[in-house]
């Protein structure tokens, strides 16, 4: 009974950063996560140096060729090596990750903080709005910003990223809702801290932790769309390797040469579960009871 | 040599109720949870005898295990938790031999079940007459006049408007009424035995006692016997034909209730008894004995109470603290677990 | 129940001019109209922007925008979908025959989810930490990674190349098994997740406990008191599900040149047809409303709890 008082627990409190990536280490889909993610990174920054072949090189000597220790995973229908093709698409994959991921994040965000912390009418309006926005399915969302801004590499990302807003949005309100009611809110308000000041100084980081939650697993469905656009012809066009795209040309040749199809398909695979584990790790770290 | 004989341990348990033919009869049983500290032995060699229509009740504080033993009657212990030991035999049948079928017929038919919390002891999506029917369909009853019987079970416990309540859902019902329910369930296939298992500590104060009362009598109009477990030593005084004693997963006294409340053997029944003085008043709980249960997954070698027990202080006696006493004859007809009366005999 | 139903319907009117302000945005938004576009590199400069003001004027496209919305909403109001430019025929005599298609592949699609992931859910539940437990959690980890089109393309390469179960490009009601599959098999992986989730729920519940401790067999406890609980959590999520397979029906009708509306839309787009992008849209959204509308009023009508009153 006495042992209690004389082994007192450690209070030092360690900066919460370092608590946090301490436990994302331990965490298994955390680590196998992030090892995918950056071997993404290695690849799109160091392409330059790893892929063997230009990935929009036409060798019509070339064609079709299945894997080999020359082409690891095989050329294409107009003799691109693969593997260099699919090393340069991490960057369009990390691209359009970042792209989607920013328009959605910061103005979901700013939409959520401005409902949640705004007068009602304010708060009024852009739910109705983002009540609308929300009928839509995603896939169906993404589908009509491109129908007006155009089929692009760019006008697929900023769909994909536009479509994403009112999820965001509505997350960061319902999250500012809860925060407002929390008692250090009151307490920066007696501090004399102006409303500006508290929202992004007092709020916004306390809602940070929903908002990386849900970027963990709306960016991986977010990268998943763009390329099925690309893949539908509606996004990055070809040649441009990114892996959707890839897929359009490949898929003629199923029949006969598969790997055109497996390659981009399998790297896609593996980029989206990297991004998707990570993201339960994150979860797990963060919102441990949700 | 009378002497010896009298201190000598009770080994069998033969001297059984004083009432009816024998109806359940527990030897040795143990049940143990494996949790992050260890082996926590909730259930530590019980044995224990029930007869064809009397109530027994089950007292102890909170954390003593009456709870589990009245699951492991039915063997309804769920992982981390298992039995490791001892046999259950209900009306000469060893229940721990039993193949599943079998076992589920024990549940419901032979032994019906009341639960603490009524509410959520019945499911929220199915009406109120489905989950009385239910047990009488799986007994062969077609599908209306199962309904019809589940009318009546309800009329019989007292639930007004049985027949509009049948068709209500759960949420509808008061805890007292769906305490009722649970017990029309529990008795629906007149079974012989009704474990109760602490049925009124989720209930409001003021309906306690009417269903205390609707189980007692349920029970002799069926000729049930009913195992009650309780913290409640005037719900004892008022129903009980025999008691037993349980700390720290063991039955230390049990006996009559006259004998047992008159001349309790046990420090810990006496302890009891003194923490709740006003007799036959409902709501009296078990506070009053200094220091707390101790750790299940550390239990010391000897006795379990002994590191409370004043009789051993005022006795000396230190084979307490290293050696588990064992059953001891208490009284014309009871028995306890106490070295103190080793030595009483002279 | 009645009005709980009328209420819910009262509500969604809104969220249906919502719908229909946003699909007339397609055509109204659009830095060169449709029109303009037809007539490009066709004709001389004078008689194009002749023939431009004479379908401007038809199309409506020389009124302000409010009244092009309010022209917009009358039309569909009468059924009417507008023409498509490039299928040079009204949008709805192409739209019906391919919304029956759709909902062919996306009802069989949703059977196929249904009853792999529940069941897989279910089973997962029940025999907790088992291999088969363990099997479905990772299958479905791979199933959320997984892009759509990839695993038709799979499905093709196995089923019809590698194995031969099916030809390559199968006809009659043949047509339909794998893209159903493809659809459905995808889908099934967040199903059996939130069924797995639920029933483990259910499962620990007192209820269930008691019902076991009156000697209800392991098949009834699971099928007939755990499972109607679970299902309305699974109910829950059904209406994003079907969101889910109608989006997508774009990509795995495009794969497999299944004649629906999601392949319709992805050429519209390309195309640039915009009365037929505007239809398909309208008519998906419609779809995805209406179906959580009818989950929605089940669910009511299903948990005892929901008072329907208020």
């Amino acid at each position: 009974m006495t042992d209690a008082l004389v082994d007192l627990p450690d209070l030092r409190v360690e900066p919460r950063w370092r608590r946090l990536i301490g436990r994302l280490l331990a965490d298994r889909s955390a680590v196998l996560g992030g090892a995918i993610l950056l071997l993404l990174l290695v690849c799109a920054v160091a392409a330059p140096l790893i892929a063997p072949y230009d990935p929009l090189a036409i060798a019509p000597m070339a064609r079709l060729r299945p894997p080999s220790p020359q082409h690891w995973f095989g050329t294409d229908e107009v003799g691109r090596d693969l593997f260099s093709r699919i090393v340069y698409g991490t960057r369009y994959f990390l691209l359009i990750c970042a792209v989607a991921a920013s328009i959605s994040a910061s103005i979901g965000t700013l939409l959520g903080l401005l409902a949640g912390a705004g007068s009602a009418l304010v708060d009024g309006v852009i739910m109705r709005l983002i009540d609308v926005l929300l009928a839509f399915p995603y896939i169906l969302m993404v589908l009509v910003v491109v129908a007006i801004l155009g089929p692009s590499l760019w006008t697929g990302m900023a769909a994909v990223g536009i479509a994403g807003i009112p999820g965001y949005a509505r997350l960061i309100r319902s999250a500012v809702l809860g925060v407002k009611r929390e008692d250090y809110v009151d307490g920066a308000r007696v501090l004399g801290a102006s409303e500006t000041e508290i929202l992004f100084g007092t709020v916004l980081p306390n809602v940070l932790s929903p908002l990386i939650v849900y970027l963990s697993y709306a960016t991986p469905l977010a990268a998943l769309l763009a390329s099925a656009l690309s893949f539908a012809g509606l996004g990055a066009q070809p040649p441009i390797p990114e892996w959707g795209a890839m897929l359009v040309n490949a898929r003629t040749y199923l029949f006969s040469a598969w790997w055109a199809v497996t390659a981009p398909g399998a790297a896609l695979f593996v980029a989206i579960f990297g991004l998707n584990v990570l993201g339960n790790g994150l979860r797990d770290v963060l919102d441990p009871q949700g | 040599m009378s002497s010896t004989l009298r201190a000598d341990p009770v080994t069998t348990a033969s001297d059984g109720p004083a009432s009816g033919e024998q109806l359940l009869a527990v030897r040795g049983l143990r049940t143990s949870f494996k949790t992050s500290r260890g082996e926590l032995k909730a259930v530590d060699g019980v044995d224990l005898d029930v007869a064809a229509g009397e109530v027994l009740c089950l007292v102890g504080e909170s954390g003593s295990g009456k709870s589990v033993l009245a699951l492991s009657l039915l063997r309804l212990i769920e992982p981390p938790g298992s039995i490791l030991g001892g046999e259950v035999r209900f009306e000469g049948r060893d229940v721990g031999a039993m193949p599943r079928r079998a076992l589920r017929r024990l549940r419901g038919r032979d032994i019906g079940i009341v639960f603490q919390q009524p509410q959520g002891c019945l499911n929220p999506v199915r009406r109120i007459g489905w989950q009385v029917a239910e047990p009488l369909m799986r007994d062969g009853l077609g599908r209306a006049k199962a309904w019809d019987a589940a009318v009546e079970l309800l009329r019989a416990v007292g639930l007004p408007a049985p027949a509009d309540k049948a068709s209500a859902y759960p949420h509808q019902l008061s805890g007292g009424q769906a305490q009722r329910v649970m017990i029309a369930v529990a008795l629906a296939l007149r079974p012989r035995l009704l474990i109760a298992d602490e049925p009124t500590t989720a209930l409001d104060v003021t309906v306690q006692a009417q269903i205390l009362d609707l189980l007692r009598e349920r029970c002799r109009a069926i000729g049930a016997a009913m195992i009650l477990v309780t913290h409640d030593l005037g719900v004892v005084a008022k129903l009980a034909d025999r008691v037993a004693v349980m700390y720290a997963g063991r039955i230390v006294e049990q006996g009559p209730v006259a004998d047992l409340f008159a001349a309790p053997r046990h420090p810990y029944t006496r302890g009891l008894l003194r923490a709740a003085p006003r007799l036959g008043e409902i709501g009296e709980r078990l506070t009053d004995i200094p220091g707390g249960i101790p750790d299940l997954a550390r239990m010391p070698p000897g006795c379990a109470f002994a590191p409370r027990c004043d009789t051993r202080r005022a006795l000396g006696l230190d084979r307490c603290l290293d050696e588990a006493p064992p059953v001891f004859a208490a009284g014309p007809a009871g028995r306890a677990r106490c070295w103190a009366l080793a030595g009483d005999a002279a | 129940m009645a009005r709980y139903v009328l209420r819910r319907l009262l509500l969604a009117v809104p969220v249906v001019v919502g719908i229909m302000l946003i699909t007339f945005l397609i055509k109204a938004v659009i830095p060169t109209d449709a029109v303009t576009a037809q007539f490009q590199g066709q004709m001389s400069e004078a008689d194009a922007a002749q023939a431009i003001a004479a379908l401007r004027a038809k199309y409506h496209l020389d009124l302000p925008w409010y009244r092009q919305f309010v022209l917009y909403v009358e039309s569909l109001l009468h059924g009417d979908l507008g023409e498509s430019i490039r299928l040079r025929r009204p949008v709805s005599s192409e739209i019906g025959f391919r919304y029956l298609n759709t909902l062919m592949l996306t009802g069989a699609a949703l059977s196929i989810a249904l009853v792999v992931g529940m069941g897989t859910g279910i089973l997962a539940a029940v025999r907790r930490n088992s291999w088969l437990d363990v099997t479905a959690t990772t299958v479905g980890l791979f199933g959320t990674s997984m892009p759509a089109f990839f695993f038709g393309l799979l499905l093709i390469l196995v089923v019809s190349v590698w194995l031969r179960w099916l030809p390559v490009v199968p006809r009659g009601p043949a047509a339909i098994v794998l893209p159903a599959l493809a659809l459905g098999l995808i889908e099934a992986a967040p199903l059996s997740r939130v069924t797995r989730t639920a029933m483990i729920d259910v499962l620990r519940r007192d209820y269930i406990r008691a019902a076991r401790a009156r000697g209800t067999g392991e098949i009834a406890l699971v099928l007939r008191h755990a499972l109607p609980n679970a299902l309305l959590v699974v109910l829950t999520v059904i209406g994003l599900q079907i969101g889910n397979l109608l989006g997508g029906a774009f990509i795995v009708e495009t794969i497999f040149s299944w004649h629906g509306i999601g392949e319709l839309a992805v050429e519209a787009i390309g195309w640039r047809d915009f009365a037929l992008t505007q239809a398909v849209i309208l008519v998906s959204a419609g779809t995805y409303l209406a179906v959580n509308l009818v989950a929605d009023i089940l669910y009511a009508w299903v948990d005892p709890r929901v008072e329907l009153a208020a």
